[in-house]
Formats: structure tokens, sequence, C-alpha cells
């Protein structure tokens, strides 16, 4: 009886230990892009790859940096990313605020439908609708700015669900306390449903930034000029230029100057971030 | 809710609630919803920007539409995305899946684990192919190196070659949300009850027993709400197949968003952009209203 505990206890020991090393193994897998960039991105200039010859070269070097800094403006592309992603942030705060609020605090006639009108935007991406949103923006003319790539999100479905969701959980007899205390709606927002929401607003501002720092599609339809491009179309042109070629360590090098903020931001802030990805996944 | 409650009905009858969410409602309204009706309108029209006479717009009924269905290159397209979508999804979701269960275990350096998988979510699709590329490139790139390892002779220049350049752009996409789908079943783990658990391991049920009869039944929540987000993300992500593969070799690896760009941005060819817009929302429409069926009657 003993013994036959103790060889499961060692089958058990060594299958905790199997699975660890296939964990590892996977963890590596997955993590060999980032890695090979990194060191290739260090790899001087004058060394260019070949089979069997492809991370480190005989010294490390900043010189790709330099180069990828110099061939394209990321300097600028960072300036539009950046403003581009605060300012749809901003003004989804105000309108995601105060569209949570009207639908979880009052009742009003057409309530039903006029929030399942603001779903659609959440079965509809907007991604999908770039030809018609392109006619609009020239119409506008917006083409070519940067407010161009921001306006069509300055509503938010998801973010007016989540608010809703969030401003529901609130007590109902603090909202009845601060009515009868004479709150005008305005303060009721601030001092009685927004403090207990915090963690949905902040989940929500982190998914927003990183989804608009991110992406590609629509900047890349609505830009013509480095004035307004962001970060990843400014990317994805630098791959096309043509000095570029197989120049892979200048291509490392660029890669990395965009993402590495986001990923060190990631770092520092990890638990918020995952929280927050969870948190935008709770129905 | 309480919609009859006397403090419900104090709320009544004010033009506030409206104003509050007019906001919201006047930006669906310009860029969700008016797109979608300008999409239907166009799609009856002949216009082409690049050609002078048909820069005018006119009628030519379901023209567009009886083109876009004989033509054998957008059966084409169709096939494309739906080999990408089942080739993306139903993978992603279930290494999502496994390395949750791989990572929710006592282990060292939990935190590295998870992070390595996470991270390609927080890089932009366009960086993420970026850093692939140079693993496709033939000769000396990283995968075809790897593989000569286990004695692989065959195609070299993956994104080239049009029986693999569909299966490179796969690759990628299943790289970067894998990590992603693993948080939300790390979290439906995490919210498991540990006491069914323990039952089931005195009642001496296995752990493949314990995996597919209790952990996977009892994450189905977590499993329909990750296929929704991960279906929609499929169509409509198509950022790393203008860096990998720019749609080819010969539209090899065309998706539907990829070819609705192509014909209104490149061909300039509006009236059958248009109506690719309006095969694009009927069949995201069709996806989400028959999922949110599925999980209501899951409710019940």
């Amino acid at each position: 009886m003993n013994g036959q505990f103790r060889d499961q206890n060692i089958f058990l020991r060594i299958g905790s230990w199997l699975v660890t090393g296939g964990t590892a193994f996977l963890a590596i897998l997955w993590t060999i892009p980032i890695v090979w960039a990194l060191v290739a991105s260090f790899r001087p200039t004058t060394e260019p790859m070949k089979l069997g010859d492809v991370w480190f070269g005989s010294s490390l070097t900043l010189g790709n940096y330099i180069r990828a800094w110099s061939l394209a403006p990321f300097g600028q592309y960072y300036v539009n990313t950046i403003i581009i992603v605060l300012t749809i942030l901003a003004v989804q705060l105000v309108t995601i605020i105060l569209g949570g609020f009207a639908f979880a605090h009052y009742q009003f006639s057409g309530k039903k439908w006029l929030f399942f009108f603001i779903l659609l935007q959440m079965m509809i991406p907007t991604t999908a609708l770039l030809a018609p949103n392109f006619s609009t923006i020239r119409q506008l003319g917006l083409f070519d700015t940067r407010l161009a790539i921001a306006l069509p999100y300055f509503g938010s479905a998801f973010g007016v669900f989540l608010m809703r969701q969030a401003f529901l959980d609130v007590p109902r007899d603090l909202v009845d306390a601060g009515t009868m205390d004479g709150c005008s709606w305005w303060q009721l927002i601030f001092h009685i449903y927004l403090p207990p929401s915090f963690p949905s607003l902040i989940a929500f501002g982190l998914s927003s930034v990183i989804w608009h720092w991110n992406e590609f599609l629509w900047p890349l339809v609505i830009t013509n000029s480095d004035l307004s491009r962001p970060l990843t179309a400014g990317l994805v042109r630098f791959t096309q230029l043509g000095e570029i070629g197989a120049q892979w360590s200048l291509l490392s090098a660029a890669t990395l100057i965009v993402i590495a903020p986001l990923l060190i931001m990631f770092l520092i802030f990890q638990r918020h971030f995952v929280q927050s990805f969870l948190h935008s996944g709770i129905k | 809710m309480s919609v009859f409650t006397p403090q419900g009905k104090k709320r009544r009858n004010n033009i506030l609630p409206y104003l509050l969410a007019l906001p919201t409602l006047l930006f669906v309204a310009v860029f969700t919803a008016w797109p979608v009706l300008l999409s239907i309108y166009k799609s009856f029209f002949l216009q082409r920007m690049n050609i002078a006479k048909f820069r005018v717009p006119t009628f030519i009924g379901i023209d567009n539409y009886t083109n876009i269905f004989t033509d054998p290159n957008f059966l084409k397209v169709i096939s494309n995305t739906l080999y990408y979508v089942l080739g993306t999804v139903p993978i992603s979701i279930l290494l999502g899946f496994l390395f949750a269960l791989l990572v929710n275990r006592k282990l060292a350096g939990r935190g590295i684990f998870r992070l390595a998988f996470f991270h390609p979510m927080i890089m932009p699709m366009v960086s993420a192919a970026t850093l692939w590329l140079f693993f496709f490139t033939p000769g000396y790139g990283l995968l075809n190196s790897a593989l000569r390892m286990f004695g692989y002779q065959g195609a070299e220049n993956w994104t080239g070659n049009p029986n693999l350049a569909l299966l490179s752009v796969i690759i990628v996409a299943v790289w970067k949300n894998s990590g992603y789908y693993m948080i939300f079943y790390l979290a439906g783990l995490q919210n498991l009850p540990g006491d069914v658990f323990e039952a089931a391991q005195l009642d001496g049920g296995n752990w493949w027993q314990i995996l597919w009869r209790i952990t996977f039944p009892l994450l189905k929540r977590t499993t329909v709400f990750i296929s929704t987000v991960a279906f929609i993300d499929a169509f409509r992500t198509v950022d790393h197949i203008f860096v990998l593969t720019t749609g080819g070799p010969s539209q090899a690896s065309t998706v539907l968003l990829f070819q609705l760009w192509q014909e209104r941005f490149e061909n300039q060819n509006v009236g059958l952009a248009s109506a690719i817009t309006v095969i694009f929302i009927v069949i995201l429409l069709i996806f989400t209203i028959s999922n949110f069926l599925i999980s209501e009657k899951e409710e019940k």
C-alpha cells in the first residue's frame, strides 16, 4: 500500500516536471521572434546575415537604431500616435460617462431602441466601414489630418456598455440618498456613480489606448503625409522603402522603436494591463 | 430593472437623458449607421474614380453583386477568408486554453511564462508581422533553418509561395492572439469552484476526465465569449497581410477585408467596394446575431 503510494508520487512528480518542461519549451518558442529581433537589432550593419549566422555579430552596435531613426521621421510618428490616442481617449471618456449614465440612471421612452442602436457599433466594427467613412471624412474636408483618424472613434458602444454595467452596480440606496440631498445630475455622476466605477473606467482607458496605438488600416487609408501618419502606418512605409531591402538588423531596430514603449509600459503595469483585459472581457 | 417604481416615473419625460446620450448617438449615427446606408445605396451604382467616364455614378441595379458572385477570383477570396478564419480561430482558442492550464499551476516563474505567452498581444499587428518577416524569408530565414533540422526540403519562400502564403499569415495571427485568449481562460479557471475538483479527484477521476467532463464544460461561457471576439477579430484584422504578402502571390492570401481595401483604394472601384462592404456587414451580422442567440439559449 505504502509502496504504491510512493510510486504514484514519483509518477506525479515526473509528470509535473514534464509539464513544466513543456511549458518552458512553448514559452521559449513564443518569445523567439522578439528575442531574435532584439539581438539582431544590435548587429553591426556591415555584417549581413547568412545561413546559420543570424544572431549576434562580432560586436554590439546602436548603429541600426540611429539609421532607422534617420531614414523615417519616427519622432513625428510618435507625436502623431500619442496625440491621436489621447484625443480619442479624452473624448471617449466624456461620451461614455454621459452615455452610460443616461442609460443606467434614467428611464425614458425609446431607451431600449436607442441602446440597441448604439450596440450596432459593436456588431459592425468600424474597420469594416472604411470605404464609406473615407468618403465622409473627405466631405468634411479632414483627409490627411490626425483628427480624421480619431473622429470615427469618439463614440464608443463598448464604453457606454461597460460604464452602464458599472453604474448599474452602484447601490440604489446611495443614488437615492444623493437625489434626496439635492444633487444635480453632474454631482450624481461625480460623487455617487464615478468613484466606485473607477476600475471599469481604467480598464476601458487602457484597452482604448492599446487598441488605437496599434491600429493600422484606417490610418493607412486616411493619411497621406508624415504630418499625420501614426507609428503603425509609418513602420509599414518604412518596410517598403527602397533602401531597406534585406537589412534585417535595420528592420528589427525600426520594429523595436515602434513597440518598445508599449512593451516597457506593459512590464511596469503588467497587473493593470492583464486586469484591464480581463475586465473588458467580462460581459 | 425598476421601470415602474415611483422613482422611475419621476425620471420620465425629461429631455436630459437624450442630451446625455446624444454625443454617442451622433457618432454612431455618422460613422456606423450612415456608412451602412451609404454602402447599400452606392452598391447599386457603377462608379470608378480612376476612369473619367465612370466618375459620375450610374445606376446598374444588382450588377455589382452578380459580378462579384460570378467572379472566380472573388469566390477564391471567400474560400481564403474561410480558411483563414477556420485556421486561426479554433487553434488560437485551443492554444489559449492550453497556455492557461499550463500557467495556472503552481510553477516557479509563473509571471514570466504568462508574459512570454501574452506579450505579442501588446504590439501592433504590423510589427508582429515585421518580426515574422524574417522567419519566412528564403535561405537563412529562421523557420526554414529550424525545419531543415528536421529534414525539411520543401518550399523555401513562405510568403511568396501560393500554397504557403495563407498559412504564413495564419501562423502570425495564431502567435499573436493565443496569449490574449489565455488571459480570459485564466480568469475563468480562477473563478471555478475548487470543491468540485476535490470531489472529482476523490471519486477517482483522472486528469483527462476532470479536464474534459468538468473544467471545459464549466468554462463554456468563457469559450463562447472568446469565440465571438476571435471570429470578429479574424474578419477585421488584415494588417499583417499588408506586411507579409500584400494578398499575393496571385491573391493566394487575399481575404475579404483586404479585397475590399484593394477594390476601393487601389482599383478605385467605389460601386464594387460598396457591394463588398454590404456583403461583409451581412456576414458579420449573421455571425453576431446567431452567436447572441446561442449565448441567450445557454443562459436559460
